[in-house]
């Protein structure tokens, strides 16, 4: 006797019902074995769609069921569900996906409804070898893991933390804070960035929920959803942090004559190999530089720092340590690398001391910056005119095809920020002003008001004419070609995702989109999340964005984490595969392929088994076990011959 | 063909222009002309008035490609420069000058109009293998300039002597040499140059040989991006040169004490990333001292000698950029200023007369320039 089948063809509106004859699939399927009862609704998604189905159920005691409708990316979780509520096994379903595979790609009816009735005719057969399979639950690890220590995983540590939640916060630079402690002064308001920033930095190392691991990066993710286990690299620091004060005489001391360009002043002064960042720093400690100090790189150093410390902090002998760590979600905030100006050599960036990129000129406006907040030529003299030119590296099929978001506005407060200190002239090169913010567009019109001259051109190239900068462009709304003469050019780059982002997804298995940024598992109703269930992003890490918004989609991503890990317990999907102990003949090929490290193999019974939990279901092992030992749920053999032979038939 | 002028906006993909203004910015001759890139573009992809394509700038562009290159939205500006010269060369629209080098290229295979049997009096002390009747591995591929122009001859003998001395197993096409048809492209005539492409594709094919070198960065240019099916390996003899100079193949011992710098040849520098070696060459001749120009690489200022330039006149005025270019290098010190193409050699040396500069600086390609040293 064959399992009763309930079949049902759903006409989604006119998507499917337009190019197949859902009628005549009705008949088709009443034909097939098995099959007690045939159905078609307008939208079987719909409340009483699903009811229709869910009172079949008990009136026919069915045990299987074939959905006839969209991809079962759409609706398989759905129609599932409603089995669950039905009181049959969830996974006695099958879908024949007739909508994206068959009536949006096909013109003439009859033939798509024929294709249509084979479709069908092959997950009828498939639903009858179908088997109930049990969901397993499995506890989740309560902490969360948070990558990067810029303004975006402060925001998600501190919120997580201020719920109580156990953070693990990674950053890969010597201190926290990233591009935002870079920052003088942010628009529109035009608040001082270390002011608003740096409670946020100290509290971070306060807070006992938050465990900071700087130099560190994680180099391994096992596991999955609520139990990941990472491998954390801890980068030595060659200073004992629990007795270095950050009092930096080391840094006086450090012999070092040429020093180190320093990253955070943007290469624009030179550090000592021991050296504490800046003087907000957190946290606040030195470290050594393994590259430039003489003594690691060379072996040759009279090691003055190591004289100059009184709390005997430094200590050459620290090495690399991998620790690792149990968390339940990931929130992903790695950021971005600014655009390289190098890259458009026309410019003229790196040939001329005096073309700035907007990162270091904001470095310029720091008070605790290398000219303590003048701006100043290289030279040390006041500059008489500055021209800030738009979209470097963005917007650019040469570069960057996108809009970097955030420049034109970084732009225009430079300007005004230059204008208020040097009174000089003031030119903005710009293609079009993205001032699409809150209280932005206001603030491009008071900019404009305090006259600094706006020319609609993009700036095709610098050169140097009798000592002075020349900026080249078109005035395109007068239709005139024009050479302009500055002091200083400052190069409004882009934002791009990290030159080691594919590093990173490789790492957490998550995707890249085709600007490199990290993508999102959908673009407008699930731009926190990742395809991989547990992994969050926040911040630039998945786009450019400006402040407030790197600051919501952390929030977002910290509340989307919290309420993942506070579960307590998760469910896993059952279609995993298992070995058969009786037929595996210890060749280990699948533990060679399985790319979730989920298959292990007994030495002392010399067969292969399967981590069921860590097991994501792909089949691999299945595919290439030579003794058919590996067998995969739901995918049985048996299964799939049946589907393909009806579909061929 | 017929031409309809309506197709421009789709073939040179004229829609995604964002009227930035890059192209007329960056433009080597946007003080010297009318020529705005950038209303050109605007215009063509509202043409409704044909008079829009009589407009003299039209021929001003000298195909330097800095436009192009620069592009951010990716118009294909030059190209769209030289679709309107081809719709008004097939209604016979071009200015005379061009008409006549188009005619003798058609005619003797050179725009000078030079008779074809002439083409190797510049070689004919030298003893060098003629392809067809013998055979080699490399093919020399000499060029109408340095076949015909005295001034440029001088180039191809010199690169003879340093290939004999290298022991490079080389031939010239001789009287069979055609003109490659960049120029000719570039003055409008496609048809023209789809028999030159044609003509030399099969002539090269047949002659079996391994490597191709070339004087001229507009013949580099052509075999290397114009002729899909010629498949051989295309050097510019600077590539080559760089190769004899670090292989010790070649030994330069002679030279005094001389400031040089160097002006980069638009088709050779910007349009096909060939920088490094003419300044590798330059910097390991005897007692040289290279300085950079303010512009250069790619950011170098075109000498206005391309594009079919060279057989234009009328369509720019002011200072010439060659002009800019001599004075920029005499103030810099430097005692010659060196290039490796034929048509800076030839507007730059012009320059030098024209400046008043000739007893400060002279003009040499680095051919000779290696030459001399050896």
């Amino acid at each position: 006797m064959k399992k009763a089948i309930g079949v049902y063809v759903c006409h989604c509106g006119t998507n499917i019902a337009s190019t197949v004859d859902c009628e005549s699939l009705v008949l088709f399927s009443k034909t097939l074995p098995g099959v007690r009862i045939a159905r078609d609704y307008r939208y079987l998604c719909s409340d009483p769609g699903q009811d229709l189905i869910k009172k079949d159920i008990k009136e026919f005691s069915l045990e299987g069921i074939v959905i006839a409708a969209c991809s079962p990316r759409m609706h398989e979780i759905t129609f599932r569900n409603l089995l669950k509520t039905a009181g049959l096994n969830p996974y006695c379903l099958n879908i024949a996906n007739i909508r994206e595979q068959c009536s949006w790609v096909h013109l003439n009816k009859g033939e798509a409804t024929e294709k249509a009735k084979q479709l069908l005719r092959a997950a009828v057969a498939r639903v009858l070898r179908q088997k109930a399979l049990e969901t397993k639950k499995v506890e989740i690890k309560p902490s969360i893991l948070i990558v990067g220590a810029g303004i975006a995983g402060i925001q998600a540590a501190l919120t997580l933390a201020s719920e109580g939640a156990r953070v693990i916060l990674v950053e890969k630079a010597p201190y926290i804070g990233g591009h935002m402690a870079q920052l003088d002064k942010t628009f529109p308001t035009l608040d001082c960035a270390s002011c608003i920033f740096t409670p946020k930095t100290v509290e971070v190392a306060r807070d006992e929920h938050i465990e900071l691991h700087v130099l560190s990066e994680v180099v391994g993710v096992k596991g999955y959803v609520g139990n990941f286990k990472v491998s954390i690299k801890k980068n030595p620091t060659y200073v004992d942090v629990s007795r270095c004060t950050g009092c930096g005489d080391c840094m006086e001391a450090c012999v070092l004559k040429k020093g180190a360009l320093s990253e955070f002043e943007e290469g624009m002064v030179a550090r000592k190999a021991i050296y504490i960042a800046f003087p907000q720093a957190v946290p606040l400690k030195a470290v050594i530089d393994p590259k430039s100090c003489l003594f690691l790189s060379l072996g040759k150093c009279k090691k003055s720092c190591v004289e100059a410390c009184k709390a005997q902090a430094i200590d050459f002998e620290q090495k690399e340590e991998m620790i690792e760590r149990e968390v339940g979600a990931i929130i992903i905030a790695t950021g971005y690398d600014l655009f390289d100006p190098h890259l458009l050599p026309q410019y003229g960036y790196g040939v001329y001391d005096n073309v700035l990129t907007n990162l270091q000129f904001e470095r310029l406006l720091s008070p605790s910056g290398p000219t303590r907040g003048e701006i100043l030529l290289k030279d040390g003299s006041s500059p008489k005119a500055i021209a800030f030119l738009h979209c470097i590296g963005s917007r650019d099929e040469n570069a960057n095809p996108y809009c970097s978001r955030v420049c034109c506005m970084v732009s225009m407060k430079q300007a005004h920020l230059a204008k208020e200190k040097t009174g000089a002239e003031i030119y903005e090169f710009y293609i079009d002003i993205n001032a699409f913010g809150k209280g932005y567009q206001e603030f491009y019109k008071r900019v404009r008001e305090e006259g600094i001259f706006f020319i609609r051109g993009k700036g095709s190239e610098v050169f140097k004419r009798e000592g002075r900068l020349v900026v080249s462009a078109e005035d395109t709304l007068l239709g005139i070609p024009m050479e302009v003469s500055v002091d200083m050019v400052v190069l409004g780059a882009g934002l791009t995702a990290r030159h080691d982002a594919e590093k990173v997804a490789q790492v957490f298995g998550i995707n890249q989109s085709s600007d490199r940024f990290f993508m999102e598992a959908h673009p407008k109703l699930r731009p926190v999340a990742t395809p991989v269930e547990g992994i969050f992003l926040a911040g630039c890490c998945q786009g450019p964005k400006d402040i407030p918004d790197t600051v919501a989609q952390a929030s977002a991503a910290a509340a989307e984490a919290i309420s993942l890990v506070r579960k307590g317990e998760i469910e896993v999907e059952p279609i995993t595969s298992w070995i058969d102990p009786e037929l595996c003949s210890g060749c280990k090929l699948c533990v060679e392929i399985c790319p979730t490290s989920a298959i292990q193999f007994n030495e002392l019974k010399r067969i292969s088994s399967v981590n069921e939990v860590l097991c994501k279901g792909c089949g691999a092992c299945a595919a290439i076990c030579p003794s058919k030992a590996a067998r995969q749920n739901h995918f049985t053999q048996d299964q799939i011959l049946s589907e393909v032979e009806e579909l061929a038939g | 063909m017929k031409i309809d002028p309506k197709t421009f906006v789709k073939d040179y993909n004229l829609l995604v222009c964002i009227q930035c203004g890059t192209c007329t910015g960056g433009c080597p001759v946007k003080f010297r002309s009318p020529l705005n890139m950038r209303r050109l573009v605007r215009q063509t992809h509202f043409a409704s008035d044909p008079s829009l394509f009589k407009k003299p700038e039209w021929w001003a562009c000298t195909t330097c490609s800095t436009c192009s290159l620069r592009c951010p939205a990716g118009v294909k500006n030059v190209e769209l420069i030289l679709g309107v010269r081809n719709y008004l060369a097939n209604q016979g629209e071009v200015p005379s000058t061009i008409r006549e080098a188009l005619e003798n290229t058609l005619l003797h295979g050179n725009p000078w109009g030079r008779f074809r049997d002439r083409r190797i009096d510049w070689a004919k002390d030298l003893d060098i293998k003629i392809l067809g009747e013998e055979t080699a591995e490399i093919l020399f591929f000499v060029g109408c300039a340095p076949s015909y122009d005295p001034r440029v001859q001088n180039i191809s003998i010199s690169l003879v002597k340093i290939f004999s001395m290298a022991g490079l197993d080389f031939g010239i096409l001789g009287k069979k040499e055609s003109c490659c048809g960049n120029e000719i492209r570039r003055m409008g005539e496609q048809a023209l140059f789809r028999k030159l492409l044609r003509d030399n594709t099969n002539l090269i094919k047949k002659i079996g040989v391994k490597r191709i070198i070339t004087i001229s960065p507009h013949c580099y240019n052509a075999f290397k991006n114009e002729y899909p099916e010629l498949t051989i390996p295309v050097y510019h003899y600077t590539q080559v040169l760089v190769d004899l100079i670090e292989t010790g193949k070649i030994e330069m011992r002679n030279g005094s004490e001389t400031p040089v710098t160097y002006q980069d040849p638009c088709f050779l520098g910007k349009q096909n990333g060939v920088f490094e070696e003419p300044r590798k060459i330059l910097s390991s001749l005897p007692g040289v001292t290279f300085t950079e120009m303010e512009r250069s690489r790619e950011r170098s200022l075109c000498c206005e000698g391309g594009g079919g330039r060279m057989w234009t006149e009328g369509f720019t005025e002011g200072i010439r950029n060659a002009e800019i270019r001599v004075r920029e290098a005499n103030r810099l010190g430097a005692k010659v200023l060196a290039t490796s193409c034929p048509f800076c050699l030839l507007t730059l040396e012009d320059a030098v007369k024209t400046s008043g500069l000739s007893d400060q600086i002279v003009v040499k390609d680095i051919a000779e320039l290696v030459a001399d040293s050896l």
